[in-house]
C-alpha cells in the first residue's frame, strides 16, 4: 500500500485496521473503511476494468456507482460496483471481460480493429456465406465476446426481506438540500423518511468543497447532521437507493439485502447531480478523473489522486478541486481552463497565489497514455495563442458540468427541458405531491442549495397537513456558469468516448445520424448509446448536443431518451423477496400422509394421488376403483371451491350466474351449477344446495373458484342485487363416501339425519349432525355410485375423517385418491371442466342442452350460445372405446383426423378396469359423434386408429346404482 | 472477418448507409396509404413496392419509425399455436425470418436457437400435446420433452421449484427464436424507400374523409391526402385510429411489461418460459437476461411500468434460475397491447371498401411482420384476402366464429 494522505483526509477510514484482499490474483492492502477502488488507488491500481468492445484499459470515473468502468466480478456476483463495495478480507476480486487480466487483456487487439467495425456494423455483415452461417458460425462468436460478468450457476437462492414503510415525506438524498428538507418537513411535524446511497449523511459537503474556506461547510454539515439526529421523526436510511418511482408514489427502496417498499404522501429528490465527463481523444484513460472523483478519493478515502496533476476547470469546481489538491499536498502541472479571462476570478488568483500556472482559452485534444493505453501520461491541448502544447501529468482532473440526477422525476412524468443560457438541463412539469431541491433542481451555490432544500421541506410538510412557513429563494449567481461546452468536433482518430459502457464515440454518433437514425431514439437503438449499466449518465447530454448540431436542432428538442426504472442496478434477488411458495393442505392433509398417500399439487393444494405409497401404482389405482364400485371409497374434497350466497336475491342472482333455475329450487334440493362466460363457453360448474329461502351453498372446481369468486363479485357491483358473497372454501372441510355400502356407513355414525332412501333422495342435501360433527350432507358424487357428500367446518375434518375409517372398517371403507377418482367418473362420461372443455365449448357441444333452462330469459353467456347455435355445431365431445390390440400410443390430446385433417382431439382417455377396455371422450366432427359411428385417432408416436363411438356413460347408462 | 467489414475500414472515412431517408414533403395522392410505421406497416411496405411493384406509398408514422410495440417487443418467434389455421399462418412467418437477413442484405440476427415452454401441471402438460400434435401434423419442429429432455436443453435450470410447481416437462420448439427487432423494421424501411415508398415519421393520422363507403382522403398533422387504399397497422393505437374511421373494434388494450438485466457473460443459450409462473427469459448477444410475462391485469393505455410486475417477474425468473439473485436489473418498460376477445389478430377487410385492418396483435405481433406484411400487400394488390388470412376476419366477431388459442399465447408471446 502506498502512502495515503494525513487526517483530516480519509473521514471513512479506520486506519487502525488492515485488510487484504486481492484482485486479479495479486495481493493488495486497505483500510476498514475503504472501497475496492479505493484501495486499489490506494495501492497505486488503477485499473479495475476492460471496456465492453474494445477492451480497453478503465479506470476511476465517478467514484460514486454510477459508472460502468468500475464493474467488477466477485466469486458469487458479477458486475459489483468498485467504488461502493467495502473491502473485506480474503475477498477476491477479478477483472470482468477479460482475456487474461485488468492489466494484460489478450482481446485488446480489439481496439485497433475498432476502424473495422463501424457504428451498427454488425447490421450490414455477418449474413453469409451460407444460409445458416449467423446461426452456426458468426453468433456463436459474438455471444462468446458477449457480456460482462460471469453468473454462478451453482449458487442458490439468497435470503431477501420486505418491508412495506409509510410516511408523510419521503426525502432522496441526505446532502446538504435533502437534510435541509428533512429537518424543515419534521420541525413542521410530518414525519419523514430520509434516504440516502452514501454511508454517511452529508452528500458533497463531506467531499466537495464550497469556497476558499472551508469552515463554514464543514460547520453546516455539522448543524445538519446534529439538527436532524435530534429529530426524533426523522427516520433515515444510510447506503439505501431510492430506485424508482411508480404510480402514486410508491417507491423502493434498497438497503442491503432488504426491499423497503415507501408508500410517501410527498417525495422530495434532492439526489444532486451527475458530473460530465469531458469529451476528447483518449478521455477513457485510467488516471483521468471527474473533479468530484478526486475530491471524493482524497476526502473519504485519503488517497493521493497522483504526483502530477492537471486540472481542467471548465467551471468553478475544478478551480475547488485544484485548491484541494494543493491542500493535499498534490503537485499540480497546471490548471487548463477554457475561459479566455480565466486568471481573472477570485479562485484562479489564489491558485496563480500559490504558484499554480493556470492556462486559459484551452481546448483539450488528447491524451496521451503509457504502454497498452493503461494510464494516462499526457494531455494535449491547444490555445489561440500558442497552438497546439503537450502537458505531462499522472492524472488529469476534469469539472465540465454536471446533468441533474432527474431520473425519479421523470419517472414521476416531469418533464425535462434544456436552458440554452445556463446550458443545463432542467425539470418542469413536477407532478403533484412531488418537489426537487438542491443541484437536481439547479443549485449550486451552498447557501441557495440549503435554502431550497428547505423550501421544498415546507412546501411538503404543508401539502402533507402540516403548518410551515415558505422561505424565500436564494438566487444562484453561479448555476448559469457550471456547464462548458466544449466545441463539437470528432477527433481525426478517434476514441473520443461519449458513452464508456458501450466505446461509443463522437463518429460513431454523428454517423448514426448520417445512416439515416436521426431521431434521438434511433440513434440509441442503432448505435446502442445510452443502453449500458450506466443508462446514459454521462453521455445523454453529449449525445443530444451531437445530435442537435447534425440534424439542425436545439438541444431541447433533440432531449434525451425515456428514462426508464430502475435508477440504478437491482438485484433480481431484492424484487423477488423471501424465496417462499405459497402451498395450501387441507384439515386432513396429515392423515393421508399417514395413511401412505402419494401427494400431487394441484394449484397451492396438495391432494392423495393414490394410497399405494411407491407399490405398484396401476394395482393401487385398479384397486381403489374396484373398491368403490364393489364396496365403499372416501375422497377428500375439501378442495372444491365453496361459496356462500345470502340475502333476499340469492336465487335470482344465481339465475342470472348459472344456466339452470335456482330461483324456485326448492329448499332442501342439490342442483347442477354450469357456469358460462360472456362468449358463451363453459367455463365453470358445481352444485348449488339450498338451505333456504335466502340462503345457497355452492360449489365451484377447485381450480375456478377465486375467479368465480370475484367474477360474482364483480357481476353483482353492477347488478346491485340484495345478495352477499362469500369464499368460504377454507372453512369447510369435505369428503365424500361413495359405493355400493355408502348408507351403511353414514348410519353406522350416527346422528340426527334421515338417510332412508325415501327420506334423503338423490339431488337433496341435509344439514344436521352426523358423527358428532355439525355438517351439511349432500347426496351427489362424480363416482356413478351411491355418495354422499360431507361438508363440515374444517376444524372437524380430521375427526370426521377418522371416524368414518373407524365405523366404515365393517363395509370395507377405505380411502381413493385423485387417479381413482379420474378414472371412476370418467366410466360414468361425466366431464372435466378445464380438461373436457376448452376455450370455446359450448354446453352443445358437450351434450349438456339439458343444463340449459328454456324459462329464464337471461343467464351469463345466453346471448352468445343462441348466436353460435346459429352457426351450427363445428364438432361434439363424444364417447369413444378402443378395440383390443389396438397398438397405438394414446393420450390425452391425440388428434382426431377426418379425410387427413385435425377436427378434434381427445380429451380424457383410460383403461377402465370395470369395463376391461380403453374408453375416452374426444371432440370429433358431429357427423361422426353418434354411437355406431368411429373415428380415426392418431396415436402419440404415429399410426391410426379406427375407435367406435359409444354412448357417454360407459358404466350404468341408467343410473341405477347412483340413485338407490 | 467479414469482407464487407474490411471493406469499410480501409476506406478514407464514413459513407452514409442512409438506411433511412429523411421525412420528405407530403404528397397530395397515394396509390397506398400506411398508417403505423412499425414493423408491419413497414413490411407491408416493403411487399408492395418490392413484389407487387405499388410504389406510390406513404408509411406515416406518429412518432419515431418503429418506436411502438416493434421497439417494445421481447421478439420471441415462434409457430407453436394450438389451431391448424394459426400454425399454418406462423410457420409461414417463421419461415420467411429463415430467410430476411439474406432477402434484405440486412443482419435482423435471426438466433433460432429454440423455445423451450415448461409445464408444471398435467393440464398443461396436456395442452403441450395438443399443440405438439398440430405443429407435427403441420410440418413444424415441435416435440414434447420429458424431465429429462428438459434438463439436457437447459442443465441450468431448477426443475424441483419447491414441489409445488415441480417441472413435469416441457414443449420443444426448435424453430423457436429471436430476432433482432429494430433490424427487422430497418431492414424493410431500407429497402422499401428505395423502391419509392415515403416513409413519413412524426405524422400523425388526424381522422378520414368518407364517401360511398371508402375512405377518400387521410387527416394528418401535416395535412390532408388522397388515398386509394389504406392499410391500418397501429398497435396499441388500432382501437383509436379505427374509431376515427367508424370502425368499431373488439379490442381491449392491457399494458405488457417486460425488464432487462445488466449483460452477462451467455449462459442460457435457448429460450425459456414457463406458462404457470407467467415468466420467460432469453439472453441476448449483448449478454443481457430479457424477461417478461404476461400482460397487466387491468386495461390501461399506458406505457408506465410497475414494481408489482416487476416482482414478479423477477420471482418467476428465480424459482426457475435461482442463482441469478445477485444479478442486477438494468431497466423495465411496456408497450401497449391490442387484445381481441380470442387471443388472434383481425386481418383483412374492415366495413370500408379500401381500408384494411391488421391489428389485435395483443402481445404476439412481432413474429408476425414478415407473413402479415407480405400477406397484407398480397390483399392489397389484388384486391382478395388469401385463404391463410381468412380465418382472422374482422366478422367473426359478430358470429362468435372465434379461433381457439385462448390458452396456448396468454404467456407464451
Amino acid at each position: 500500500m502506498t502512502e495515503r494522505l494525513p487526517l483530516p483526509w480519509g473521514s471513512r477510514l479506520d486506519r487502525t485496521q488492515k485488510i487484504r484482499f486481492d484482485f486479479d490474483g495479486r495481493p493488495l492492502e486497505g483500510f476498514a473503511g475503504d472501497c475496492i477502488a479505493s484501495a486499489m488507488a490506494g495501492s497505486d491500481r488503477w485499473i479495475l476494468s476492460r471496456s465492453f468492445k474494445y477492451h480497453r484499459p478503465r479506470g476511476i470515473l465517478t467514484m460514486a456507482g454510477q459508472d460502468a468502468n468500475t464493474l467488477v466480478q466477485l466469486p458469487d456476483e458479477p458486475n459489483v460496483r468498485a467504488d461502493l463495495r467495502p473491502i473485506a478480507e480474503g475477498l477476491k476480486v477479478t477483472a470482468q471481460n477479460v482475456n487474461g487480466t485488468a492489466e494484460r487483456d489478450r482481446s485488446a487487439v480489439l481496439d485497433r480493429l475498432g476502424r473495422f467495425m463501424p457504428v451498427g456494423f454488425y447490421y450490414r455483415s455477418f449474413v453469409g456465406p451460407g444460409a445458416k452461417s449467423w446461426l452456426k458460425f458468426w453468433e456463436p462468436m459474438i455471444r462468446g465476446s458477449a457480456g460482462l460478468g460471469k453468473v454462478d450457476l451453482t449458487a442458490g437462492h439468497g435470503h431477501y426481506v420486505r418491508e412495506n414503510l409509510h410516511t408523510d415525506v419521503l426525502v432522496v438524498g441526505g446532502g446538504p438540500a435533502g437534510l435541509s428538507a428533512a429537518i424543515k418537513a419534521a420541525e413542521a411535524g410530518a414525519g419523514v423518511l430520509l434516504v440516502d446511497l452514501n454511508r454517511e449523511l452529508g452528500g458533497a459537503l463531506t467531499y466537495a468543497r464550497f469556497g476558499l474556506e472551508t469552515a463554514e461547510a464543514e460547520a453546516t454539515l455539522k448543524t445538519l447532521r446534529d439538527a436532524a439526529g435530534k429529530l426524533g421523526n426523522v427516520r433515515v436510511l444510510t447506503g439505501a437507493t431510492c430506485n424508482g418511482w411508480f404510480a402514486d408514489n410508491w417507491l423502493p427502496v434498497l438497503q442491503g439485502e432488504t426491499l423497503y417498499r415507501v408508500r410517501a404522501k410527498q417525495v422530495v429528490v434532492a439526489a444532486g447531480s451527475h458530473e460530465q465527463p469531458l469529451v476528447f481523444r483518449n478521455n477513457d484513460l485510467p488516471g483521468i478523473l471527474l473533479s468530484s472523483a478526486a475530491q471524493r478519493l482524497m476526502r473519504h478515502y485519503a488517497v493521493r489522486p497522483g504526483r502530477r496533476a492537471v486540472v481542467f476547470a471548465g467551471n468553478r469546481d475544478g478551480y475547488l478541486t485544484a485548491l484541494d489538491l494543493l491542500d493535499a499536498g498534490v503537485p499540480l502541472v497546471a490548471v487548463l481552463a477554457p475561459a479566455a479571462d480565466a486568471s481573472g476570478n477570485p479562485l484562479a488568483k489564489n491558485l496563480v497565489e500559490r504558484g499554480v500556472r493556470i492556462i486559459p482559452d484551452v481546448t483539450v485534444t488528447e491524451a496521451l497514455g503509457t504502454a497498452g493505453n493503461r494510464h494516462v501520461r499526457a494531455i494535449r491541448f491547444s490555445t489561440p495563442e500558442h497552438g497546439t502544447q503537450l502537458l505531462e501529468c499522472d492524472h488529469f482532473v476534469v469539472a465540465a458540468g454536471y446533468t441533474p440526477s432527474y431520473q425519479l422525476p421523470l419517472h414521476a412524468g416531469a418533464k425535462l427541458g434544456f436552458d440554452e443560457t445556463s446550458r443545463q438541463f432542467v425539470l418542469s412539469n413536477l407532478p403533484q405531491a412531488f418537489h426537487v431541491a438542491g443541484s437536481a433542481a439547479g443549485y449550486f451555490e451552498l447557501k441557495s442549495v440549503l435554502r431550497s432544500g428547505e423550501i421544498a421541506g415546507a412546501t411538503a410538510a404543508r401539502e402533507a397537513g402540516h403548518d410551515a412557513d415558505l422561505p424565500a429563494i436564494i438566487p444562484d449567481a453561479s448555476a448559469a456558469r457550471m456547464n462548458y461546452f466544449q466545441p463539437l468536433y470528432a477527433h481525426a482518430k478517434g476514441r473520443d468516448f461519449v458513452d464508456f459502457d458501450e466505446d461509443l464515440q463522437v463518429k460513431d454518433i454523428r454517423n448514426a445520424v448520417s445512416d439515416g437514425y436521426s431521431e434521438l431514439e434511433l440513434v440509441k437503438r442503432y448505435s446502442t448509446v445510452g443502453m449500458g449499466p450506466s443508462q446514459g449518465r454521462h453521455s445523454a447530454l453529449m449525445t443530444a448536443r451531437i445530435v442537435a448540431a447534425e440534424t439542425g436542432r436545439t438541444v431541447g428538442e433533440v432531449g434525451i431518451t425515456t428514462s426508464r426504472p430502475p435508477f440504478g442496478p437491482e438485484k433480481l434477488g431484492l424484487l423477488a423477496g423471501p424465496n417462499h411458495v405459497p402451498y395450501r393442505h387441507t384439515a386432513i392433509h396429515a392423515d393421508h400422509v399417514a395413511g401412505g398417500a402419494k401427494l400431487t399439487p394441484a394449484g397451492a393444494w396438495w391432494r392423495p394421488l393414490h394410497y399405494g405409497g411407491n407399490g405398484d401404482v396401476h394395482k393401487t389405482i385398479a384397486d381403489e376403483v374396484r373398491l368403490v364400485r364393489d364396496k365403499v371409497g372416501m375422497l377428500d374434497v375439501s378442495t372444491l371451491g365453496k361459496l356462500a350466497i345470502r340475502g333476499a336475491d340469492a336465487g335470482a342472482f344465481l339465475d342470472r350466474v348459472y344456466t339452470m333455475a335456482h330461483a324456485r329450487q326448492p329448499v332442501g334440493r342439490v342442483r347442477y351449477c354450469l357456469m358460462l362466460n360472456d362468449m358463451g363457453s363453459v367455463i365453470d360448474d358445481g352444485v348449488a344446495f339450498r338451505l333456504s329461502e335466502t340462503e345457497f351453498y355452492v360449489t365451484a372446481t377447485t381450480g375456478a373458484v377465486a375467479r368465480v369468486f370475484t367474477d360474482m363479485l364483480f357481476l353483482n357491483t353492477q347488478w346491485g342485487m340484495r345478495v352477499d358473497i362469500q369464499n368460504a372454501t377454507a372453512a369447510f372441510a369435505a369428503i365424500n363416501v361413495t359405493g355400493l355400502f355408502a348408507r351403511k356407513v353414514l348410519e353406522a355414525l350416527g346422528g340426527d339425519i334421515d338417510l332412508s332412501p325415501d327420506g334423503f333422495p338423490y339431488l337433496n342435501g341435509r344439514s344436521g349432525v352426523i358423527g358428532g360433527c355439525p355438517a351439511r350432507v349432500m347426496r351427489i358424487g362424480f363416482t356413478g355410485e351411491l355418495s354422499y357428500e360431507l361438508h363440515v367446518p374444517q376444524s372437524f375434518g380430521a375427526a370426521l375423517w377418522r371416524k368414518l375409517l373407524e365405523v366404515g372398517a365393517p363395509h370395507g371403507l377405505q380411502p381413493y385418491g385423485l387417479e381413482a377418482s379420474r378414472i371412476l367418473r370418467l366410466e360414468k362420461g361425466h366431464i372435466i371442466i378445464g380438461q373436457d372443455t376448452d376455450a370455446l365449448s359450448t354446453p352443445d357441444e358437450l351434450g349438456m342442452g339439458w343444463a340449459l333452462s328454456k324459462a329464464k330469459t337471461r343467464y351469463l353467456g345466453k346471448t352468445a350460445i343462441e348466436a353460435r347455435g346459429k352457426l351450427g355445431l363445428k364438432r361434439k365431445l363424444c364417447g369413444f372405446e378402443l378395440p383390443e390390440g389396438h397398438g397405438i400410443r394414446l393420450a390425452e390430446s391425440c388428434l382426431v383426423l377426418r379425410d387427413g385433417r385435425p377436427v378434434g382431439f381427445v380429451t380424457s382417455t383410460c383403461f377402465s378396469p370395470t369395463l376391461g377396455k380403453w374408453i375416452g371422450l374426444a371432440y370429433a366432427d358431429p357427423r361422426d359423434a353418434t354411437p355406431g359411428s368411429s373415428l380415426h385417432i392418431r396415436g402419440l408416436c404415429g399410426g391410426e386408429v379406427r375407435a367406435n363411438v359409444v354412448p357417454a356413460p360407459f358404466y350404468d347408462p341408467e343410473n341405477q346404482r347412483q340413485e338407490m | 472477418m467479414p469482407l464487407s467489414l474490411l471493406k469499410y475500414g480501409l476506406r478514407a472515412r464514413h459513407v452514409s448507409f442512409r438506411d433511412i431517408p429523411s421525412t420528405p414533403e407530403l404528397k397530395r395522392s397515394y396509390d397506398v396509404v400506411i398508417i403505423g410505421g412499425g414493423g408491419h406497416g413497414l413490411a407491408a411496405a416493403y411487399y408492395l413496392s418490392n413484389v407487387h411493384g405499388i410504389r406510390n406509398v406513404a408509411v406515416l408514422e406518429k412518432g419515431y419509425l418503429a418506436g411502438g410495440n416493434t421497439a417494445r417487443n421481447t421478439t420471441t418467434i415462434r409457430s407453436n399455436y394450438m389451431t391448424e389455421e394459426s400454425v399454418r399462418f406462423y410457420k409461414e412467418g417463421v419461415e420467411l425470418f429463415e430467410t430476411m437477413s439474406r432477402d434484405l442484405g440486412f443482419n435482423v440476427m435471426f438466433s433460432q436457437r429454440g423455445q423451450l415452454t415448461l409445464a408444471h401441471s398435467e393440464a398443461t402438460m396436456r395442452s403441450f400435446h395438443l399443440r405438439a400434435e398440430m405443429g407435427k401434423h403441420m410440418g413444424t419442429r415441435i416435440e414434447v420433452a420429458d424431465v429429462q429432455t428438459v434438463k439436457a436443453l437447459c442443465p441450468h435450470l431448477n426443475l424441483d421449484l419447491g414441489g409445488q410447481h415441480e417441472v413435469m416437462g416441457g414443449l420443444w420448439h426448435a424453430d423457436g427464436g429471436t430476432a433482432r427487432h429494430d433490424a427487422v423494421a430497418w431492414g424493410y424501411a431500407k429497402h422499401a424507400s428505395r423502391r419509392g415508398v415515403e416513409i413519413h415519421q412524426r405524422t400523425e393520422v388526424t381522422g378520414f374523409e368518407l364517401a360511398g363507403g371508402r375512405v377518400t382522403h387521410v387527416r394528418t398533422n401535416r395535412g390532408t391526402i388522397a388515398a386509394g387504399q389504406v392499410l391500418q397497422a397501429v398497435g396499441g393505437l388500432n382501437g383509436q385510429v379505427a374509431a376515427m374511421a367508424g370502425i368499431r373494434l373488439p379490442i381491449r388494450c392491457f399494458p405488457l411489461q417486460a425488464m432487462v438485466t445488466q449483460p452477462l457473460k451467455p449462459f442460457l443459450d435457448i429460450l425459456v418460459s414457463s406458462a404457470n409462473l407467467h415468466t420467460y427469459l432469453v439472453q441476448s448477444s449483448r449478454g443481457e437476461v430479457v424477461i417478461g410475462g404476461g400482460s397487466d391485469p387491468y386495461q390501461l393505455a399506458s406505457t408506465r411500468s410497475t414494481l408489482d410486475q416487476k416482482e414478479h417477474l423477477a420471482e418467476g425468473a428465480l424459482h426457475l434460475f435461482p442463482f441469478l439473485h445477485k444479478v442486477k436489473l438494468l431497466r423495465q418498460w411496456a408497450g401497449i397491447t391490442d387484445m381481441t376477445p380470442d387471443y388472434s389478430p383481425i386481418m383483412g377487410a374492415s366495413p370500408l371498401r379500401n381500408y384494411w385492418l391488421d391489428c389485435g396483435w395483443g402481445t404476439w405481433g412481432f413474429k408476425a411482420t414478415p407473413v402479415a406484411g407480405k400477406r397484407m400487400a398480397e390483399t392489397i394488390a389484388t384486391g382478395r384476402v388469401p385463404d391463410v388470412l381468412q380465418p382472422f376476419d374482422l366478422r367473426r366477431f359478430d358470429s362468435f366464429a372465434l379461433l381457439n388459442e385462448m390458452g396456448a399465447t396468454a404467456a407464451s408471446h
